[in-house]
This record gives structure tokens, sequence and C-alpha cells, in this order.
């Protein structure tokens, strides 16, 4: 594992990753405080093409990092390609459950003010006196058995 | 002879056929790895699709609603200063679980050279990584829970549907202390406050969108939001707790000469590393979801 690499070589890709993630780190959160208005009044980045952009490169930059976290400090670069895909390709189904559920979460906020309506619905009032809804005599009962 | 060529074909195409018979004796390792390294990517990967579960499930409950507490509003304080420092404090807890990482290739670069003394030091410093990190988030947590009274049913961070004006208990329009109407524009942040044990819940009136002209109350945001927040960071924070406990553990085993005896390398440092980088691994997601987006 790894055996390919000096000992020198390997601090320094250790040193590097640090470096790397750091560096990403920093530049994420500069790039959500100007999106979010921050840092330069006035300029902000909150709706439409823009913020679609900054999520966007949020989650590329995220995605970057965890690559660099799985494929050199858990050193799945140096393992059997089997391994590799045995672990990363499931995470593919993913893929699906964001897609999904995302629509769905989306479809619940579409049907909210439906929803509030019809928990308002009342049934109409029967007059008082009079018995509230269907009730069942014998003759209900007869022949069933 | 037509047997003997058959046999030798089918050889061919299984080179491994002999070592078959062997398959169970328990030498041969599957994708060269070892069996408790491979145990350990696949639970990773098992912890990697609950956690999916858990920040699939924030996004469609936001995606559900018609507002969201702004990150960079909620997540503003900093320890021992009294300011708005928007996500500061947060990348300082990410500096410390990428800080910590580092430390741990480096205990598993030292365990592959037999270094006992290289191994326990680094392990130490991240175990020290760890618990900064632990610490970082029950700061975060008392802060939200004692100073600004969120709890997993209860969410006083909220976000104005529209423009409007703040209205005076007897209904009158409030001013600021200038003389200005005390007005808020759509999407603007703000925070209940708690007096004498009541909620402070301001009347508004809104002068654009749906409810134009009407009196509302600006009361609570999303509540789903307080219950993923300590659920989501809790159930991570629980990962780094065990793993810091694991830590401390095959620290000491490793310092006691137990791993140099067994002369495989620091295996053991090395299985323990893949779950601390999956922690800091789940942090980059948790941060882009919670903090970020």
């Amino acid at each position: 594992m790894a055996g390919h690499q000096t000992y020198e070589e390997q601090k320094a890709l250790v040193f590097k990753g640090l470096m790397l993630l750091g560096a990403i780190t920093i530049v994420e959160v500069v790039i959500a405080l100007l999106a979010k208005g921050h840092l330069i009044h006035g300029v902000k980045f909150t709706e439409g093409f823009g913020h679609y952009l900054y999520m966007l490169l949020m989650i590329g930059f995220s995605l970057y990092k965890a690559y660099f976290i799985i494929f050199f400090f858990m050193h799945m670069a140096y393992e059997v390609r089997g391994l590799a895909l045995s672990v990363l390709l499931p995470t593919a189904l993913l893929v699906w459950a964001i897609i999904a559920f995302f629509q769905e979460g989306n479809s619940w906020g579409n049907r909210r003010e439906l929803i509030k309506e019809k928990n308002e619905e009342r049934v109409k009032p029967v007059p008082a006196g009079q018995p509230q809804g269907y009730i069942l005599s014998k003759d209900d009962f007869r022949n069933k058995i | 002879m037509a047997d003997t060529s058959v046999a030798h074909a089918h050889e061919s195409h299984h080179p491994e056929h002999q070592d078959d018979a062997n398959l169970w004796e328990g030498a041969k390792e599957p994708f060269k790895a070892s069996y408790g390294k491979l145990m350990m990517w696949y639970f990773l990967l098992s912890d990697a699709f609950t956690f999916a579960g858990f920040l699939i499930a924030y996004g469609a409950l936001r995606f559900s609603m018609p507002t969201w507490p702004e990150p960079d509003f909620v997540f503003a304080s900093f320890p021992f200063v009294n300011a708005h420092w928007p996500l500061i404090f947060v990348t300082f807890m990410t500096f410390v679980l990428i800080f910590s990482s580092v430390t741990m290739v480096r205990a598993v670069q030292e365990g592959h050279r037999e270094n006992r003394k290289g191994v326990v030091f680094w392990m130490l410093l991240t175990i020290l990584g760890g618990a900064t990190f632990l610490g970082s988030q029950a700061y975060e947590w008392t802060t939200l829970i004692v100073k600004e009274n969120m709890t997993v049913s209860q969410n006083p961070f909220g976000r104005h549907i529209a423009d409007g004006i703040y209205l005076n208990a007897d209904g009158t329009e409030a001013k600021n202390e200038d003389g200005s109407p005390k007005t808020f524009q759509k999407n603007e942040s703000y925070l209940l406050h708690k007096h004498d044990g009541e909620f402070d819940i301001p009347k508004v009136k809104y002068t654009t969108g749906a409810y134009a002209g009407q009196v509302k109350e600006a009361g609570f945001g999303p509540k789903a939001f307080g219950a993923l927040f300590f659920f989501i960071t809790g159930f991570h924070g629980f990962h780094v707790f065990s793993g810091v406990l694991f830590l401390t553990i095959i620290m000491i085993n490793a310092a006691s000469g137990l791993y140099a005896a067994r002369k495989n390398g620091y295996e053991m440092v090395e299985k323990m590393g893949l779950y601390w980088h999956f922690v800091d691994l789940v942090w980059v997601f948790v941060f882009l979801v919670f903090y970020l987006l």
C-alpha cells in the first residue's frame, strides 16, 4: 500500500493536502460571504442566475475536497480497482435519491396552500336536535351472517 | 490428448483456477486488502448512505418551505466576541477537522515505517484536534440553545415573506429612534427574542406580496430547521466523539507495543485513519449543506 512512494514523497503529499483543503475552504467561505452580500456593499448573488452559479461552485468545490480526501488521505488511489469500484459505484444511487426527494419536497411546497385549505374545510353543521350521521338499525345486520 | 487440451484452455482463462481449492483457507485476500480494512470501507459506505439520507431530507424539507433561515444570519456568533461574524467560527471548526485529518495521515505513515513514537505523537495531535472540534460544537450548540432559544421543536429564526413595516402593540406603525418608519424587506432575517420567559412576536403590516395591506405576525421560522440542525450535526458530533474514544484506545495500544508485535505496519491505525478521514469527509458535506448553501 503506497509502497511505490518514498517517505519524503508521502510527507510532501500530506503538506499538499493541507494546503489544498485549507485553500479551497478559505475560497469557499470568501465566495459565500461575497455572494450573501457581507463583503462588498450592494453586491449580492442571492437570486436568479448568480445564485445558481454560486450553488454549483460550492457543490463543485465540496466534491473536489471529497475526491481528494477519499483518493489520497484514504489511499483509494492505491487500492485495487475492484475495491474502489465496489465502494464508489453504489453512491451513484444517491443521484437518483437527490432528484426524487428534491422533486418531492418541491411538490409539498406547491401543495402547502391546498393542504391548508383542505384542513380548514368544515362539514355543513347539522341543525340542533337532529341525529348526526347515519344510525345503524337492526335491519342493517340481517342476512349478513 | 483432447482432454488435456481442453483442461489447458480452461486453465488459461482462469489462471487462479488451482488456487480455488484453497479459497476457504483464508490466505487469499479479496481486492488485496485485509478483512478489517475491507469491512471498514463497506461500513463507511453504509454510513455514507445514512448521512446522505439525512442531508437529502434536509434538502427536501427546505424545498418544501416558503422561507428558510439564512445560515450567515444564524451562525454568526464567536466565542469571547460580542460581534456578528457570519460563518467565521464554523470555518475555524472546518480547519480543526482538516488539521486533525492531516495529523492522522502522518500517524498512518509512521505506522508503515514501524515507528512507534511517531504513531503515538501524531495520534495524540489527532485526538487533540477531535476534542477541539467537539468543544467548538458544544459552544455552537450552547449559544443556539441558551442564548437564541432554538430547540428541536422550536425555531425562532425566521425570514420575512414580503416587504412591510413593524407595528407597535397598539397597532400604530413603529418608528426607529431617528423617527423614520421601522420597515423591513422581503427575505430579511430576524430572530425572535424572549421577554420574561415569553416570546415577543411582533405584529407587522405587509406592503407587497400576496398579503399586502394585511396585518400578520412575524412568527417562528420553519420548525424542521432546529430538528434537522441538532440531529444531523449531533449525529456527526457523535461520530467525532466515538472517533476520539477509539483513537485514544488505539493510541494506548500502540504505545504499549501491541501493534509493533503484530508486525503488520500498524494496520489498526490505518483502519482508524479511514474512519477518521470519513468523519472529515462528512463534515465537508455538512458544511456545504448547512453553512454555505
